[in-house]
This record gives structure tokens, sequence and C-alpha cells, in this order.
């Protein structure tokens, strides 16, 4: 036996603070959530003020409870387990604090940035470039935290949690990186490196496994850490535990473009995403399974427990999400589902009951722990559970029945061959109350947090805080190969094979990456509808407030190749359509009509007055009124470097374009829509925003309308 | 065919993707073959018991949602 035993401190302060910090922001995640929640039945939710409209704060909610709430409650998880796991304190205090003050002020800047509309409008990856930056270097800052504990750790074996938590650190910088390439043209706003489908296909690989490795793996080595603890038996198999690692790390990469079927992509791209997804209900299934039978034999454990009942149904709930996941992205549930309200009942299944209840279960775990006592109230706690399950079937049942009868309306053809609800309008109508039970599980989920928020308040208030812990083990003996007599530099190399593996591949996707995209993007973007032209100053201006505005998160620009689609919005979406869309606006939700042949359908007056009142135009609309856009003035001035920055990203304006003749065809076209505005006897002024998302939005689509695909070029 | 090009337009960045996710795929292959190597699975038994026994005792009581 090696009686070099050592006495060292696990660091409790680093975990308490994003313990505290998980807490924080996931009420104000979930409160700007349930305003979003409001202002889909109640549109004047808003008070007019375009800060907290529905498009922005949209983003806001899905940032904040993924990468605040969620995110805080991983680091605070992983914190916790890997000291103890690894027999070592974290590898450098300064970096933990790093990582927790650089990670809140990404949160405070992602709080203050999107209400003011600057979004990059990728969906989860929303920030604009600076905080993307910022976001790089904190992740970093954590990965070195990680690996470095993990290399001066005292016990040999890696228990299967460490994996998980390897797996998301090193993915999620890959993903992270390849999704943020882009050109920025000011301080706070950028234009996508990628365009079209192939920014669509990049946004989904990042969007999917942002899912699969910031929301599912490193909650499921918390999983494998804290239920065992918990339950105070060993994981059911723990052979099956790493057979659930590997194969889902393997896997999940491969999945993105099952949020892209029946679009644009390439056939063979649907299916290959569609294959993948299918076979994730084995790994994780097992996982799952795995979790469950853990407490086998510990039932009446969960009985009394509240902590362990928030566990079974995180765990239940992660079965239940990832048997849908990969049944809805089988292409024939996917084309009723997409686009529809299911999509957000099942990530709220996964949010709310993976990700939420297993949050909850570790912060019932540590604060006891970190306090050295008991829960203040396990009444209280028993109260959060079931409260907050009923408001997540308040939330998940009814958004179902609202997405699937959405699905079905949207498809609905007459005897005769019509579509029997051709008015979009009448769909959402339906399902508006549907909406209003929504809001009130939301509520009962907040209210349960709230009731956590005050037992944990009390039960630090009656404890004594342990800043460290005192622990004590044996450093690692010398590596085998030393006691087999192998040379000095292997032994080296071998100590830390991971470790540079996986810093090595790291820095080498980086820089392969930052020098191979541009080349590759730039000259394939060639036109190749002949019609198909770049936006005008005037559009591009128009279509930066779409985005800033957050239009896609109700209205989608992408027409599937289905005869209820294209009866109802005209024919449907090509990928040369998209060459110059930087990024890609397709959307993935329809809470009001798809766009993408939006142009030409109605007069420009007609889109003045549904800005300035959407139920004037459309009686019972639940879209939001847009009456900033008719007073604000259209910033002009940064139209070159717009443009400059778009043709960087290859769209082709002419050499010298943005310094003149740019600014006079978009006066001359701003003209044009304020005639057409007077035609319709409104009085628009050419200086106004609105003008410019009028010229946006009645250029949609028009490219193919217009000419017959089959012209050559002149 | 001016729809043709579909598969070459969406091709460029369809490299990028594939390289990416192989990379990190053989990341993760390096990673297995050392972890066997290193013998991480030669026991399957009790890593699963260690992790449950490493708080020292008496440093932390017991708590009520614990409790034996």
């Amino acid at each position: 036996m090696n009686t070099n035993i050592e006495t060292f401190k696990y660091d409790n302060r680093i975990v308490r603070a994003f313990a505290i910090a998980t807490v924080v922001w996931g009420i104000v995640g979930m409160l700007v959530g349930l305003l979003a929640a409001v202002e889909l039945f109640f549109p004047g939710a808003n008070l007019n003020l375009q800060f907290i409209t529905f498009g922005r704060i949209r983003p806001l909610h899905t940032n904040a409870v993924i990468f605040a709430f969620v995110g805080n409650g991983m680091f605070m998880g992983i914190y916790y387990s890997l000291q103890r796991l690894c027999k070592a304190r974290m590898f450098s205090d300064w970096l933990s604090w790093f990582n927790f003050w650089g990670w809140q002020l990404i949160i405070v800047s992602a709080a203050l940035t999107l209400p003011l509309g600057f979004t990059t409008s990728k969906e989860y990856a929303e920030l604009e470039w600076p905080i993307k930056i910022a976001i790089t270097i904190v992740w970093v800052a954590f990965a070195v935290n990680l690996f470095g504990t993990i290399v001066k750790r005292r016990e040999k074996h890696m228990y299967v949690a460490i994996w998980f938590y390897i797996a998301t650190v090193v993915t999620i910088a890959v993903l992270h990186i390849t999704n943020s390439m882009s050109m920025p043209w000011s301080w706070l706003k950028s234009y996508s490196m990628y365009a079209g489908v192939q920014d669509a296909l990049v946004q989904w690989w990042y969007g999917h496994n942002a899912v699969a490795f910031f929301l599912t793996t490193p909650y499921l080595g918390l999983m494998y850490y804290f239920l065992p603890k918990a339950a105070n038996r060993p994981v059911f198999s723990y052979r099956l535990s790493i057979i659930h690692f590997w194969a889902l790390v393997f896997l999940y990469i491969w999945a993105g473009p099952h949020h892209l079927l029946y679009s644009a992509l390439p056939d063979w791209a649907q299916s290959l995403g569609m294959v993948f997804s299918l076979m994730l209900i084995a790994p994780s299934w097992g996982g799952m399974l795995n979790g469950l039978l853990t407490l086998r034999g510990a039932w009446d454990k969960v009985r009394q427990d509240p902590m362990l009942k928030f566990m079974v149904v995180a765990v239940t709930a992660y079965g239940m999400a990832t048997l849908e996941g990969p049944l809805l992205s089988i292409k024939t549930v996917n084309s009723l589902s997409h686009y529809t309200d299911w999509t957000i009942a099942h990530v709220h299944v996964g949010a709310m009951g993976w990700n939420g209840f297993l949050t909850f279960s570790m912060l019932y775990y540590l604060f006891p722990r970190l306090y050295n006592t008991k829960l203040w109230s396990v009444k209280l706690a028993n109260y959060h559970f079931w409260i907050a399950l009923l408001g997540m079937m308040f939330y998940a049942i009814p958004i179902y029945i609202a997405g699937i009868t959405e699905g079905l309306m949207w498809k609905q053809f007459t005897k005769d061959g019509f579509l029997q609800y051709p008015n979009f309008l009448e769909t959402i109508l339906q399902v508006v109350p549907m909406f209003k039970l929504r809001a009130i599980g939301g509520t009962l989920y907040i209210v349960g947090t709230l009731m956590m928020a005050y037992n944990l308040y009390k039960t630090a208030k009656s404890g004594v805080f342990e800043p460290d812990t005192e622990a004590q083990a044996a450093p690692l003996e010398k590596s085998p190969a030393a006691v087999q007599g192998k040379p000095a530099w292997h032994r080296l190399l071998e100590g830390r094979p991971l470790f540079f593996t996986v810093l090595a591949t790291v820095a080498i996707l980086v820089g392969g990456l930052v020098e191979i995209i541009p080349m590759f993007l730039i000259q394939q973007n060639v036109p190749t509808i002949v019609s198909v032209h770049p936006y005008t100053p005037l559009e591009v201006l128009g279509r930066d407030i779409y985005i800033r505005e957050g239009c896609l998160g109700c209205h989608s620009q992408m027409i599937r190749p289905f005869r209820s689609e294209t009866e109802r919005y005209g024919e449907y979406s090509k990928a040369g359509e998209f060459v110059y869309d930087h990024p890609f606006l397709w959307g993935s939700e329809r809470k009001g009509p798809d766009l993408a042949r939006e142009g030409g359908r109605y007069p420009d007056a007609w889109h003045y007055n549904h800005m300035d009142d959407p139920r004037s135009t459309s009686p019972g609309s639940i879209m939001p009124r847009y009456l900033w856009l008719l007073t604000q003035k259209m910033e002009t001035d940064s139209l070159p470097a717009r443009l400059n920055a778009l043709r960087k990203v290859g769209v082709p304006y002419p050499a010298g374009y943005e310094n003149g003749p740019a600014q006079k065809d978009l006066q001359a076209q701003a003209g044009k829509v304020v005639a057409n505005l007077k035609q319709g006897s409104v009085k628009g002024e050419a200086d106004k925003e609105i003008i410019a998302l009028i010229a946006y939005l009645q250029r949609l689509g028009t490219d193919i309308k217009s000419a017959p695909v089959t012209t050559a070029a002149k | 065919m001016v729809f043709c090009s579909r598969l070459y337009l969406a091709m460029s960045v369809v490299i990028i993707l594939i390289l990416a996710s192989l990379a990190v795929g053989l990341g993760f292959v390096v990673a297995f073959v050392w972890s066997v190597r290193d013998g991480q699975y030669v026991d399957t038994v009790t890593p699963a018991m260690r992790m449950l026994a490493e708080d020292p005792p008496g440093k932390i009581s017991e708590t009520k949602t614990t409790a034996k």
C-alpha cells in the first residue's frame, strides 16, 4: 500500500456560487418564458414596448434557460462531482472563478443585447460576435480547468461521469466555433459566413448537438453521479453506462439534419440524419433503464426523499424525450409535426422534465451538504415536486394537442380538393385556448421553483457554510509502464494522452476551420437560378429589421413540397433561391403563415396597416403591433458597412456600389414604396423603418415568381 | 437543369461538417482505445461502489433527505 497519504480540500465556494446563479437565472428565464407564453394569446402583453415583444424575448427565454439555468446547473454539478470523483481540488481556483464570472457576464450581456435586437437569428446561437468570442474564451478556461483536474487526479479509474463531461467540453467547443463563423459589420452585428442551405445545415448540425452535448451529455454524467449517491447504491450496470456513453458520442453528431426534413436540403443528408436519430433510441433507453433500475429495491426511499422523486421524473422524461425525438425525425411523422407546437411540447418535456427536475434534485442534494445541515423543509420540497409535475403536465398536454391540431388542420383538404382551412389564422385561433392552459402550467412550474428558492434559502440560513471539505487520498502510483521499464519519454506521453489528444483535436479544428471555411464557401456561392439576384440596399435594411425583430420566431420561410403547402403558400422552396441569404431565415415555427412567397401577395398599404395593427387587417390575429417601425428612422449610415460585409462573404455587389449608387438606389426604391402606400391612401415617410421592411417582404420569393425559371442569362 | 445543382450547392459545407464530425469522432476513438488499453474497463464492478464511499466519514452529516 502507498503510505504517502495526502490531505487536500475540495472547493465548495465555487459550487455554491454556481448553485445560487442557477436558482436566480432559472427564475429569470422561466419568467421570461411565461411572458412570451402570455403574449401568444394576449398580444398586448408587451405593452407595445419593442424590447419585450415576443420575437425578441423568445431567444432571451431559450438562451436564459439553456445557457444560464442549465448552464450554471451543469457547472455546479461538475465542479462538485469532478473534485470528488478525481479526489482532487479543481486544477486552478483562478480558472474556476474566471469561468464563473465570465459566464455570468455573458449571460448579462445576452440579457441586454437580445431585447435590444442584436441577434444573429440562428436559434440557440443568437448572441452576436463579441459575446461569441467571450463564450469561446470562457469555455476554453473551463476545459483547461477540467482536464487539469483530471490530470492531477488521485483515483486512477475515471468514473463514467467524467467521460460525459469530457464529451461535453470538447464537442461544444467544436460546434460553437464552426457555427459562429461570421463577418462583423459593426461592434454588435455580423452576417453569417454561410448562406442559405449551407447556413441551415451548419446551424442545425450545431442546434441539434447543442441539445445533445449541452443539455444531455453533461446531465447524464450528473445523473450517473447524483442518482447513485442519493439512492446510496451503485448504478445498476456500470458496464451498460460505459456502452451508453460510447454509443451516444459516436451517434449523436450525425443526427442534426433531422431538423431540415423536406426542406431544400439534399435528400441523402436528410436520410442520414433520420437513420442516426433512430439508432439513438438504443443507447438513450439503455441509459434511462440503467438510471431507473439503480433504484431497484430502493423505491421506499423514493417515496420519502423528494430529491429522488425529482430524479425519477427527470430520468423518465429523458426516456420520453429520447423516444419521441427519433420518432419525430421519421420523415412521415415530421411532415405532420414540423413547424407546429408539437416541437415546443417535445423540447419542454426535455427542458422542464429532464434538465429542470435533475437540476432541482441536485440543488436539494447540495445545499444541505454545503451548509452542513438538513434540508429546511422536506414537506415544502414535496409540494414543489407535485406542483412542478402538475405544471409540466399543464404545459405539455395542451401544447401536444395544439401541435397535432395545427398539423392536421394545415393538411386538411375538402372533398373537392380545396384546403379546408385556407385562412391560416383559423388554425391558430383554434389552439389559442391551449396556449392559455400552457401559461397556467408554466405559472405552476415557476411557483414551484420559487418554493424551492425559499426552501434553499432557509436551509442555508439554518446551517454554516463549509468553504472547503477536507479529504485524504494517496497520489496515483507510477504508471505500470514505469514499472515495466519502458523509456521515460514513453511514460511521459502515456501519462497524458487524453489531455493532449483532446487539446490537439480542438486546436487543429479551430485552425483548419478558420482557414478552410472562407475559401470554400465564398467561391461556392454562385447563383444557380439566373433570376435570383442579391437584395437591394433597401431590402438589406429591411431584412436586418426582420432579423432584429425576430420575425422568424413565428414565420418560416421554407415551403415544403407538399400539396397542402404549395396550395397555401405557392411554389415550394428551392435551394438556389437562398444563395444570398446571410444568414438563412427558414425558421422552425409557424405561429403565423410561411412568408417564403409573401412578395406581391398583398399591396404595400396592407403591410403598413398590418404592422400598425395586425387586428385591423386580420381580426383575431395574435401578432403584436409594430408601432415603432412606423416612427423609427432607418439607419442608412451603416449601409456601406453592411454591403461591404455581404460582399466579403460572397454576395456579388459591384465594386464601389456601396459608396453612392447604393444610397441612390435606396432612395429611389423607398420613393416607390411611399408612392404605393399613397395609392392605398396611407401616408408613409420614406425614411422610416417600415418602408425597408415592406420592401423586403415584397421581395420574398418573387425571384422565381417574376421570371420563368428556365430563362437563360442575358 | 437549373435545380440540379441542389446537391452541389450544399456540398461544400457538408465536407466541412463531415470533417469536423469525423475529427470529433476520431478524437473519441483515440480516447476509447486509450481507455481500454489503460485498463479503465477491466473492472466494471468496484468503480460503481467506490464512488459511493468517498466522502470522508464524519465531515458531512447525513441529511434528512438521505437518512437511512
